[in-house]
């Protein structure tokens, strides 16, 4: 085939297509939303033990079942997705040919062997050591072999996106500057490069250790390093999350970015700052130093967390000013009552962006202080954290997106829109109440990854509140919720792929929001109030944890 | 939009309400920072840095030492250990469980030090939520003053096998 004819123009978009990207694109969200599937099975049998009611599994299964499910979600699911998004970011979004379609390929076999082996790995049994695998833990060598092989084809489909924007740049596919969400996929790929590196560093000794070519492996090196690949990979997800944000709101309600100039700075400051925050798995660790934890801890005076204060405004302002030029002009927020809240595309990413923030932000942050971190650290407090940031915010996003991958990319129609946004609204309150019961749990000491807060077979039995009780059951009732909306997502997005009527190469075949004409200076002052609103909670939530902290022993 | 190339002279002036919130922002995240340094010097709860290299012997010795020294009783099989207002206080972790019991005194201020003879441990006082992580080859050493009498356990909160969740261990306050 020669490269002409592997293009084709998108009638909806106007987006040059190269169709080797399409089929990339294609082959990783298969990818990823079949780890979402598996590890959303496992999620399930979790959550069943967790909840002291139910307690399901036995601890062996209960520990296995916790290790695929954390490395199925946070890393096939999540980075198979985002492979996907660098296939849409550089090579559609710029009109541009994909710059190494076989190495595009070669990456993406790389990454499926990877995730076999570790899978294969977790379900025999030889690798019951968590997400985090610490040493001295021992899994089998097939298991950090998995992980190698899967940082290495990730980091050839960064590579290829990376080549791609050169190609673009050379070919002259496009005038200017790249687009905000090119550009917000380029601050992913660029924290990508750094996490994946920290991977193959801290797994290539460790992988060599279990074969016993390395006889000793210190624990506090390996949890500094592994953690400069188990954060960031977690800010990898905020920036491509921030840069669906964008995304969607141009498709659900024809947004453009307030300021250009902001919202870019903002993804530098990611750029910058952002990979320091590995310190917050070694806040109460003895083998560095309290200056050290204060300075990474807070990405340098916490500008990281300025960038996703100032996304957290722009990203609603750009949905104020299009609704508002589309007439919803009306008081402080009637661009926000009369938004299209029925469209599951809009549902997801609006409820992702408040929810991140609301809850997964401020309480990362606060835990995230030094000393706070005392009475937060590996209590349900943090995986109530992530939960909220990384399911409720990057995976609802993802979900929203995928609203528009299958109509846009399979040509395909959604089948059941309807049940689409109920399934984002049942998805993002369902972990919304799982996150809150989970963090609250927490403040009273609950464990993460542990089998039993019962404590029945343990030498002395300490005495759980009724209230961290009752806060397990929320989680626990929240989560089934989440359950529901998780399985509606695979069945909606399987059966439209190959079930959907193909929708045909015609103008108006499928609606995407006009966007409206710019026109003098348009008020974002209903967004002003918002993001006050959170300010008044962030501070509020934030001074009592101090109140909590100072109120247990003296310690230093 | 944010799939179009931008030309021209993109780089506009900034609403007044965007810098508003970027102004306010970015004096939060000074507060946010501030707090840590001034909590470190003022406030009463702060991780240590008082830490050693030590090999799982050198520090099992020292433990049995003073378990010989200062033992009063036996609980569950676990040897109680009364300490000295100001004296240096031990707990091992090792698969799966906390050594010795501890007796302390409430408002006295003790010397503890953690360490693992085996995984990385987590070492959490339950209910009273006060946690730091415990590593093999690194002696931890926390100056710690409890301030409510009682009992409070010492739950592992990190995943160290099997039997994880059998690790719990006991101080007792008086």
């Amino acid at each position: 085939m020669d490269r002409a004819s592997a293009f084709r123009t998108c009638v909806h978009t106007g987006l040059r297509v190269h169709l080797t990207a399409e089929r990339l694109i294609k082959a990783h969200a298969v990818a990823g939303v079949l780890a979402i599937l598996v590890g959303g099975v496992a999620a399930v049998l979790v959550l069943l033990t967790r909840w002291p009611a139910v307690h399901l599994l036995d601890p062996a299964l209960y520990y296995r079942a916790l290790t695929f499910h954390g490395i199925n979600m946070l890393i096939f699911w999540i980075i198979f997705f985002e492979v996907a998004i660098l296939y849409f970011a550089a090579p559609i979004v710029l009109g541009s040919r994909v710059a190494w379609p076989r190495v595009g390929w070669v990456g993406f076999g790389l990454m499926v062997l990877g995730s076999l082996l570790i899978d294969v790995a977790i379900l025999r049994g030889g690798a019951d050591v968590m997400f985090t695998s610490y040493v001295p833990l021992r899994a089998v060598p097939s298991f950090y072999l998995g992980w190698i092989l899967f940082a290495v084809g990730a980091l050839v489909g960064v590579l290829n996106f990376f080549a791609t924007l050169v190609v673009a740049r050379a070919e002259r596919t496009y005038e200017g500057s790249v687009p905000l969400v090119t550009f917000g996929a380029l601050t992913a790929a660029i924290i990508a490069l750094v996490t994946l590196a920290h991977g193959a560093i801290i797994y290539i000794p460790t992988w060599l250790w279990s074969l016993g070519v390395i006889q000793n492996l210190d624990a506090g090196m390996y949890r500094l390093v592994w953690w400069g690949l188990g954060h960031p990979s977690q800010q990898i997800n905020v920036s491509a999350m921030v840069a669906v944000w964008y995304l969607l709101a141009t498709l659900t309600v024809g947004a453009t970015p307030v300021n250009e100039k902001v919202s870019r700075w903002a993804f530098v400051l990611y750029i910058l700052f952002i990979n320091l925050a590995s310190a917050h798995h070694l806040l109460v660790d003895p083998q560095v130093s309290p200056a050290w934890k204060i300075w990474n801890t807070s990405y340098g005076m916490y500008l990281a967390v300025l960038a996703s204060m100032i996304h957290g405004m722009t990203v609603p302002a750009s949905v104020e000013v299009a609704q508002r030029r589309h007439g919803l002009n009306k008081g402080l927020f009637e661009w926000l009552t009369k938004a299209p809240w029925g469209n599951a595309g809009f549902a997801a990413f609006f409820l992702s962006l408040v929810l991140f923030g609301f809850m997964g932000g401020i309480t990362g942050v606060t835990f995230g202080a030094e000393q706070v971190n005392i009475i937060s650290h590996n209590t349900l407090r943090i995986p109530g954290h992530f939960h909220a940031t990384v399911v409720a915010g990057t995976t609802l996003a993802f979900m929203g997106l995928t609203y528009y991958v299958v109509p846009l990319i399979w040509r395909r129609r959604i089948l059941w829109p309807r049940l689409a946004t109920f399934q984002a609204y049942a998805f993002g309150i369902g972990v919304a109440i799982f996150a809150a019961g989970m963090t609250t749990a927490g403040s009273y000491a609950i464990p993460r990854r542990h089998w039993d807060v019962q404590f029945t077979a343990a030498a002395f039995q300490p005495p759980v509140e009724a209230a961290a009780h009752v806060f397990l059951g929320v989680m626990g009732l929240g989560g089934l919720l989440a359950a529901v909306g998780g399985a509606l997502y695979v069945l909606i997005t399987v059966a439209s792929v190959l079930f959907g009527p193909r929708i045909p190469d015609e103008p108006g075949a499928f609606r995407l929001a006009p966007v409206p004409p710019a026109r003098g200076h348009t008020p974002i002052s209903g967004t002003l109030v918002l993001v006050l609103v959170f300010l008044a909670a962030f501070v509020v939530y934030y001074f009592l944890n101090w109140k909590w902290l100072a109120a247990i022993w003296l310690v230093k | 939009m944010s799939l179009q190339p931008l030309t021209g002279v993109w780089w506009k002036e900034v609403d007044p309400a965007e810098k508003v919130w970027i102004g306010l922002a970015l004096l939060w995240c000074l507060i946010l920072f501030a707090m840590m340094p001034l909590w470190a010097f003022t406030g009463t709860q702060n991780p240590s840095f008082e830490t050693y290299r030590i090999t799982n012997v050198e520090f099992q010795k020292k433990v049995e030492a003073f378990v010989e020294q200062n033992r009063v009783g036996e609980d569950r099989g676990v040897p109680v250990v009364a300490a000295r207002p100001g004296q240096d206080v031990y707990m091992l972790g090792r698969m799966w469980s906390w050594y010795p019991v501890l007796k302390l005194k409430r408002g006295e201020t003790y010397r503890l030090h953690l360490s693992s003879m085996d995984l990385v441990h987590g070492f959490s006082l339950f209910p009273l939520n006060l946690n730091f992580m415990v590593l093999p080859g690194y002696e931890y050493v926390l100056t710690v003053t409890p301030t409510q009498a009682g009992e409070v356990y010492a739950v592992c909160n990190e995943f160290c096998g099997i039997g994880h969740h059998q690790m719990v261990g006991k101080i007792i306050v008086e």
